[in-house]
């Protein structure tokens, strides 16, 4: 009797419990707490100062919060900024930046997945070959083959254009993407795709009907990656487009490091962080999925 | 009809099949694949590097000159300050990176509440681009309105902090964005490493009463040797990639204090018209990358095959 009354918790029992706040917890999160803060600290200043007037700006402190809050320099930066000639704000290099952005990452996502499917499910002779050239060439600095990839496009006719940015991005993501879903097909049970095959399916049949379906996680990681790598693209995007073809990024640094005209902090911040906003979003959105996107960039293949 | 699909193609096997088309699909879905590999990394790879050897100006031209375009090339103050800048920044960006993200990673593992929004919040700057880096740091390092300015506001009127515009230190107010940016990253590489680690070596630590941080140095850390070694590399080939960052953040001045070396290859290939010295810098690019990765690779792969 006595023993259950013990049990149902008059006495203590299980392991025992730490004390919430040992000296070692106070270090511990003061610590975490500190490095939170000076990690936070950008975002904040971002915010702040994009929700200020100029005069406030020119008074006072970075980090003081705005005392007025004013949307004007978000409008501003969307719509009025100045590159150039042209004064119609960012939206344009928005818009830009979208349009390179859907084609860039439909046509790299299907690419690498159905090579990575061919690489885990029908390997050929020599496949392997080309596979770790396409690693190996991931480690290559960009600015090894910039210049004969500009004279490739000219010839294809796509220099300048939307097209031509659209398949470099989808190149230079091909190694990542093709390592990422070749190692998830490779792990997927071999029995399915044996007994797809019994069943006369084809190399399409099995990839739209089987593999695409069962996968869907892994293009979701995929979509994240190169969304967010795309989108924060400048090296390229400066290359190969024309100035009215742009990417946001692009844009974001000639009106903020533009030397003409009376600099307004303001807008400028805005402007910043309008350009951070889709990755931002994307990434407070997905969570552990972004954590697993960049992960599979470290594990080794 | 199953059965009838497999019987029809068991008779075309009786033919000699063309080996070429056999596994056509697979070969097709791997075109992509094989003209990157094939064309682009190897193909422009090789056209520069032969380029390199070249007097071209304004244009690509086979005139050989041997090696004058790399005796040029380190000749030119330009690049050598290039060179040195990013050497500090590599240097120091891999030790703070790896001591950072280490750190940060063992107070995350230590069973903390919170921890999924403490990592969410060291994470982020790793979603933004470099460019937004930059010009956010552009603002808080600004002499006039940022962190000068407000300590100076606290009373300390001598106080300076000019990192962007002192062109002795302009190279460490960059490395201060940088780190910002990627040390969140190594963090999550390194948890996930800290994560593979036996819990039964920490009880085994325990019991024998040896202090977490000596458990971490001297049993934890070797045992993380490959963890280590891939950051070491994620590391290294994106700092001989910076770009972006110094042209947001300084556009390589003051003058040309915190010039790089992919700036300067750009410059000379679309500014300067000087396509020459633009492929011997990228070549020099391309060897230190070289000389980092063949003892990695071997080591990785090398290594493998013999156990």
């Amino acid at each position: 009797m006595a023993d259950t009354t013990a049990q149902n918790g008059s006495e203590p029992w299980g392991p025992k419990p730490r004390k919430r706040f040992s000296r070692k917890n106070i270090m511990l999160y003061g610590t975490l707490l500190m490095v939170s803060i000076y990690y936070a600290l950008p975002l904040y200043v971002m915010i702040v100062t994009s929700l200020k007037g100029m005069p406030e700006i020119r008074m006072g402190n970075v980090f003081g919060p705005p005392m007025e809050i004013t949307f004007e320099p978000w409008v501003k930066a969307w719509a009025e900024a100045c590159t150039g000639i042209n004064c119609d704000g960012l939206s344009r290099g928005f818009w830009n930046s979208v349009r390179i952005l859907v084609p860039s990452v439909i046509l790299s996502i299907a690419v690498a997945s159905v090579n990575g499917y061919a690489l885990a499910n029908w390997k050929f002779k020599g496949a392997d070959v080309f596979f770790t050239i396409l690693i190996l060439g991931a480690f290559i600095p960009y600015q090894v083959m910039i210049y004969p990839i500009v004279i490739l496009l000219r010839e294809l006719g796509l220099y300048g254009g939307l097209w031509g940015l659209v398949l470099v991005h989808t190149i230079f993501g091909m190694p990542i993407l093709t390592l990422l879903f070749r190692n998830y097909f490779t792990a997927m049970p071999e029995e399915l795709f044996k007994a797809a095959r019994v069943d006369g399916a084809g190399f399409w049949g099995i990839y739209f009907r089987i593999m695409l379906p069962m996968s869907l996680p892994i293009f979701v990681v995929a979509m994240i990656l190169q969304v967010t790598g795309i989108w924060n693209d400048f090296l390229f995007g400066v290359i190969y487009t024309k100035p009215d073809l742009y990417p946001m990024t692009v844009q974001l640094n000639n009106i903020v490091n533009s030397v003409q005209g009376v600099k307004e902090y303001n807008v400028n911040m805005a402007a910043t962080l309008l350009t951070g906003l889709v990755p931002l979003v994307i990434y407070f959105a997905s969570g552990k999925l972004f954590v697993r996107g960049i992960a599979a960039g470290a594990v080794k293949g | 009809m199953a059965i009838a699909e497999i019987q029809g193609q068991s008779t075309e096997d009786v033919r000699p099949p063309v080996r070429l088309f056999r596994n056509l699909n697979a070969k097709i879905a791997s075109i992509p694949m094989i003209m990157t590999a094939v064309f682009v990394f190897i193909g422009c790879t090789v056209w520069t590097i032969v380029h390199s050897f070249t007097k071209s100006r304004l244009l690509p031209k086979l005139d050989f000159v041997g090696l004058d375009q790399y005796e040029r090339l380190w000749g030119t103050r330009r690049w050598l300050v290039s060179i040195e800048n990013l050497a500090i920044y590599g240097i120091c960006s891999l030790v703070l990176s790896l001591v950072i993200g280490f750190t940060l990673a063992a107070l995350l593992d230590r069973k903390i509440r919170f921890e999924n929004t403490f990592r969410t919040i060291l994470l982020y700057p790793f979603a933004l681009s470099f460019i937004v880096t930059g010009l956010v740091w552009q603002w808080i390092l600004n002499p006039d309105f940022g962190i000068q300015s407000v300590v100076r506001g606290w009373g300390w009127e001598s106080f300076t902090f000019d990192p962007l515009y002192n062109p002795d230190i302009v190279i460490f107010g960059i490395l201060i964005a940088g780190i910002w940016q990627g040390s969140g990253f190594i963090m999550v590489v390194m948890l996930a490493g800290l994560r593979g680690i036996d819990e039964e070596i920490w009880k085994a630590a325990r019991v024998d009463g040896i202090p977490t941080w000596k458990t971490y140095i001297f049993v934890v850390i070797p045992m993380m040797r490959p963890v280590f070694v891939t950051a070491l590399v994620l590391i290294t080939s994106g700092i001989v990639k910076v770009y972006d960052l110094v042209v947001a953040q300084t556009s390589g001045g003051p003058g040309i204090a915190s010039e790089v070396p992919a700036k300067y290859v750009y410059d000379k290939m679309f500014q300067a018209q000087n396509l020459g010295q633009g492929f011997a810098a990228s070549t020099m690019m391309l060897l230190s990358v070289v000389i980092i990765l063949i003892p990695w690779a071997y080591l990785e792969f090398g290594g493998k095959k013999r156990g």
